[in-house]
């Protein structure tokens, strides 16, 4: 990606506090991330002239722009729910290389679990008298949140001989990383058999190929790479991106369930970076259930589109595995506050920098960050670099 | 394989939700309430259609209605076994299916009288109509 010799990279990523947030605001939860990232690239908030971030309410980034005392001449709030941050910072990448931003900001902060409980995880297939539109098709059968993504875990046993064990594997591995992160909500090592003897919340998903719910949030700053030039930390280039989406929150109008939108904007991504799959050291891959992980590794490439699951059991997503992953300990440990999208850029340009501790996948030049969002509707994928391509 | 987290709850049952019609879906309700089960044609291109809508997915066509056989296959399932809205928690353990119809479209749906560890994907099924308000009916499947 560049237009007129302008090549967009990030400049300073953070996480907020997490995982438990009881004392802090949402905005908090933002100002807090945004002042560290700021801090990590060595700007202030005086040199700030874009500004994006989203939410679950119209108007809501120019709400925290307004909080952090931003006048952005550049904004975006687009949602497309888990994967928003990567399309907010693909979107960055655009008009900081059209020339219509110098320096954006990117901002996520949500104290869910402090304000909702457990509650949200299940509840999403809403109830009665609440379900606008064409979502009452869905509505009328008491299907939840975990119930639209266990339809597709179960088409895709059935379609491809997936085992429980084999998604329980990513959750399994995932927390293995999340013993690295001191700040990790769920650190304890667990088993296969933890995960298939956990509780079923909806067949084939058990409570521990869920992910937890939190609160906490992130920020990232980009620029071009000729200001970066004049920064003291490592910028990491904006190789590709692209993102896609196939419905919306009804599941049954997915048209396949075994295949997400990664399948569109995966591949789209990897030719606009010009590069494969086969050259990916690290990846960050929305992990809101196990299941989204194996729908994503085959999507983007990395295997042939129902052997997912062989590809993540035995440590396939592991430090020194196939493809090391979710080195944070993802969403499935470390930390979901519901749109999780901007901790895998965090983490990704954590592990470029060289700066991953305990989990640092060595010598990792590029990287892969994939959102997935709503119930399998939207994907988004940006491949990160620490060289200029 | 049975667990369940229902809270107790001494109110009385509520009952299951229905839904509002609109331009769009008064026919689709109100064929449903009627006992009969409806799908959208395309006149153009002939594909056929559910949920309800103004125009033909596939092309933008003009659609018009045509009765359902009311079987199909079970595409993909779950059983529910965590929920904390009413009346759904009453329900616990049930099964959310998605079916796929003879006609091609697919409606998600809960599949009824039978044993929820006992579904299969693929599995035949057929409608089961019920009544939910003056306005509308809704099709539950039972195995075929």
């Amino acid at each position: 990606m560049s237009q007129n010799g302008r090549r967009a990279v990030i400049v300073g990523v953070a996480t907020s506090d997490y995982p438990k947030l009881p004392e802090m605001s949402e905005h908090a939860v933002h100002g807090q991330a945004a002042d560290r990232a700021l801090a990590d690239a060595g700007l202030t908030m005086a040199g700030v002239d874009g500004f994006a971030s989203t939410g679950f309410f119209p108007m809501y980034a120019t709400g925290v722009a307004e909080y952090l005392g931003l006048h952005p001449t550049y904004y975006d709030e687009t949602n497309a729910g888990g994967a928003s941050f990567e399309v907010l910072a693909e979107h960055a990448a655009y008009a900081i290389e059209a020339g219509a931003a110098e320096v954006v900001l990117i901002t996520y902060g949500s104290i869910q679990l402090s304000q909702m409980g457990r509650r949200l995880g299940t509840g999403g297939g809403g109830g009665s008298g609440f379900a606008p539109g064409p979502a009452i098709y869905d509505a009328l059968w008491g299907n939840t949140l975990v119930g639209s993504y266990a339809l597709a875990a179960r088409r895709h046993m059935d379609q491809f001989g997936t085992t429980a064990e084999q998604l329980a594997s990513v959750a399994v591995t995932m927390r293995a990383h999340a013993a690295g992160n001191p700040q990790a909500q769920e650190r304890d090592p667990i088993t296969v058999e933890d995960v298939v003897s956990s509780r079923l919340v909806a067949d084939p998903l058990h409570k521990l190929d869920c992910c937890v719910i939190s609160d906490g949030g992130g920020a990232c700053v980009m620029t071009t790479a000729e200001r970066a030039a004049d920064l003291e930390t490592t910028p990491i280039y904006v190789l590709g991106a692209a993102h896609a989406t196939t419905h919306h929150m009804n599941i049954s109008s997915m048209p396949d369930l075994t295949v997400s939108p990664a399948a569109q904007c995966g591949p789209l991504a990897f030719a606009r970076a010009g590069i494969g799959p086969a050259e990916i050291d690290v990846a960050q891959l929305y992990d809101s259930f196990t299941i989204t992980v194996v729908l994503t590794v085959e999507d983007l490439g990395f295997c042939a589109k129902g052997e997912g699951g062989a590809f993540v059991e035995n440590g396939g997503l592991g430090l020194g595995g196939r493809l090391p992953t979710n080195t944070d300990g993802g969403g499935l440990s470390a930390c979901h506050p519901g749109m999780r999208g901007m901790f895998l850029i965090v983490e990704a340009v954590r592990q470029l920098r060289g700066q991953g501790g305990a989990t640092q996948v060595p010598d990792a030049r590029i990287a892969v960050a994939h959102g997935t969002g709503g119930m399998l509707s939207t994907g988004a994928t940006l491949i990160l670099g620490k060289e200029a391509p | 394989m049975t667990q369940t987290t229902t809270p107790t709850d001494e109110r009385p049952p509520k009952p299951r939700p229905a839904p509002v019609p609109d331009h769009d879906s008064a026919p689709y309700w109100q064929a449903l309430h009627d006992g009969r089960l409806l799908v959208q044609r395309c006149r153009d291109c002939a594909a056929a259609q559910l949920y309800p809508r103004d125009r033909c997915l596939a092309c933008r066509g003009p659609v018009t209605w045509e009765e359902a056989s009311g079987r199909g296959t079970v595409y993909s399932f779950t059983v529910i076994r965590q929920n904390y809205s009413r009346p759904f928690r009453d329900w616990i353990p049930y099964v959310v299916a998605l079916v796929d119809l003879e006609e091609g479209p697919r409606v998600m749906t809960n599949l009824v009288d039978c044993d929820p560890d006992a579904v299969q994907v693929g599995m035949a099924v057929r409608a089961r109509f019920e009544v939910v308000s003056d306005e509308a009916g809704i099709a539950l499947f039972v195995p075929d």
